[in-house]
């Protein structure tokens, strides 16, 4: 495929993708957007310091503080051994990334043509999907048994857990979004004289990455659910596994600052899918910033 | 435009359509589509078949493009049999349809989508191809949007891209089905001239549907009124109004007597086809 950034070969009528990303940074800057999103995380901070740390409101007794959670959370000689100085922060951040990055690339490679495939083919769509439907609401939690039971370790048993996770929202998307494809296209491609292998990636596939981006962020968080689900069961490091432990050492600011991070992360991981998304998918971006 | 090797453009694209019958039978209630149509479409003539909505001339359509079968009858391309009773066209690259809501590819550019048929046929080089496509979009007019998405570009320019994506492929007949029934009236002119052109310079058979009457006889050689559903030939009009036209033929005496003519045909239908709607509906 050509790319649309080169301003010699036109009269300058096509902008290049980088001037839209960087207009609609500015227009989002301009508006009132990201000033209110500060407002409404500061005011929660407030609320939480209140109920916790200055009301002491019966049922939130236990609870750590913002305070408390802050200065353990950059303290150079944290209490309970975590914090932004300590080396194991990161060995937990780093371990849940890891297994996160497996399942989530294991789920797209193997979910994405699947996906693509039960919406080509009607009979392989009729032989899979009463199984996927099936298989797709049972609980994460459900699993946990099986999976132990089924792999060596509990390395391998978190990342399939994880991989679960994602692989049912990767396929449903990914067909839905072939689903949603006009029948005009295939309809025209076949008139320009197009064989099975250009429908399928010429016009299946473009088709329907808008559904199968929706669909990876989608997956990105029930990777990321699965995974502090099996972290907490099998988990060795990690911070589901961090959450859980502090939970039983009575180290309760650390569950927050883990819980803090995953939050962070999980944010981070869904806008670099976007970011993505958006540079496969230019037609889409110039559409919107009409 | 001289495409290629066309050196009588007119030898192709001739298509009989002989006692062509049509049933749908989606849950068991048949009904009844288009019943014993023919037609004689000379190669080269802009034929344009006018009927009430709903009365199954998008089927005659899809049954030429090869979209679906048909139930009796046959329909032959330059003496050769297209399709029958028992066999369905495939779609191919002779015979291209311009869709009702427009279907160039949004995920492509104009070029990529103008050169679409080329590359996906295969025998000539990217590189040839994106040539041919500059020169023809430059040629119709189109230049300068070649890296623009359709979704940046107006709609009546992406009906004319469209016209150029089907052109590129120098197809024997051309299959229009209500292209220009979403546009405003100006865009429409604009458009309208753009097609007379297209076709002046290639005398393409064109196959054009519509419901608009005024459009039919602007544009088309022959026009066939078509009856309600089932769908058979009313009345067929010979317009007899030399080419190349302009917006001026619109103000001229053949042009209303000819108009004049086919509203009483249409109208009459029109009241049938509303009639049939209440008793469905009671």
């Amino acid at each position: 495929m050509t790319n649309a950034a080169s301003p010699t070969a036109n009269e300058g009528n096509a902008i290049s993708s980088w001037e839209i990303t960087l207009f609609s940074l500015k227009q989002w800057l301009k508006s009132a957007a990201p000033y209110l999103s500060l407002l409404g995380i500061m005011g929660f901070v407030v609320i939480w310091y209140l109920t916790t740390e200055r009301l002491k409101l019966p049922w939130f007794k236990k609870l750590p503080g913002p305070m408390t959670v802050f200065t353990e959370w950059f303290s150079q000689d944290p209490a309970y051994g975590i914090s932004v100085y300590s080396p194991e922060y990161y060995v937990h951040i780093f371990k849940s990334i890891w297994r996160v990055v497996q399942a989530f690339f294991l789920a797209t490679f193997l979910g994405v043509p699947i996906g693509l495939f039960m919406g080509w083919k009607k009979t392989f769509k009729d032989y899979t999907f009463p199984l996927l439907e099936t298989l797709r609401p049972i609980p994460m939690l459900a699993w946990v048994p099986l999976s132990i039971l089924m792999w060596p370790g509990r390395e391998a048993s978190i990342i399939f857990l994880t991989f679960l996770g994602s692989f049912f929202a990767t396929v449903l998307n990914t067909l839905l979004g072939v689903e949603s494809i006009d029948e005009a296209y295939f309809r025209a491609a076949s008139c320009l004289g197009a064989k099975p292998r250009h429908i399928f990636f010429k016009v299946i596939l473009p088709g329907s990455l808008p559904f199968i981006f929706t669909g990876l962020q989608i997956s990105m968080g029930f990777a990321w659910f699965s995974l502090v689900a099996g972290e907490m069961l099998a988990g060795e490091y990690g911070l589901g596994y961090l959450i859980w432990n502090s939970f039983i050492m009575v180290q309760y600011p650390v569950i927050v600052i883990a819980m803090v991070t995953l939050g962070v992360i999980g944010w981070l991981s869904s806008a670099l899918i976007r970011v993505v998304g958006d540079r496969l998918m230019q037609w889409k971006v110039r559409e919107i910033a009409r | 435009m001289k495409t290629g090797d066309a050196s009588s453009p007119s030898s192709r694209g001739q298509i009989s359509i002989r006692n062509v019958s049509k049933v749908y039978d989606p849950d068991g209630a048949k009904v009844l589509a288009v019943i014993d149509c023919s037609m004689e479409i000379k190669a080269g003539e802009f034929c344009v078949v006018v009927g009430p909505s709903g009365c199954g001339k998008t089927t005659l359509l899809n049954a030429i493009a090869g979209f679906h079968g048909i139930t009796a009858g046959e329909i032959l391309l330059d003496g050769q049999v297209l399709c029958n009773a028992s066999q369905k066209a495939a779609p191919g690259s002779d015979r291209i349809v311009v869709f009702q809501n427009g279907a160039l590819f949004p995920w492509f550019t104009v070029l990529q989508n103008v050169t679409f048929g080329p590359v996906v046929q295969g025998g000539i080089s990217d590189k040839q191809a994106r040539d041919k496509a500059r020169e023809m979009l430059s040629q119709m007019g189109l230049q300068g949007i070649e890296n623009n998405y359709p979704s940046e570009i107006s709609s009546g320019m992406r009906r004319r891209v469209e016209i150029a994506r089907a052109m590129m492929n120098d197809p024997s007949v051309l299959l229009l089905d209500e292209p220009f029934r979403a546009l405003d009236a100006l865009t429409k002119t604009v458009v309208h001239q753009f097609l007379l052109d297209v076709y002046d310079k290639s005398k393409k058979t064109i196959f054009f549907i519509t419901h608009d009457l005024e459009e039919a006889i602007f544009l088309g050689s022959k026009v066939y009124i078509m009856t309600t559903r089932p769908a058979k030939i009313k009345t067929i009009l010979d317009v007899d109004i030399p080419r190349p036209r302009d917006f001026r033929v619109l103000s001229s005496s053949s042009y209303i007597r000819l108009k004049k003519e086919c509203i009483e045909a249409v109208h009459e239908e029109a009241l049938k086809a509303f009639a049939a709607g209440e008793r469905e509906m009671a």
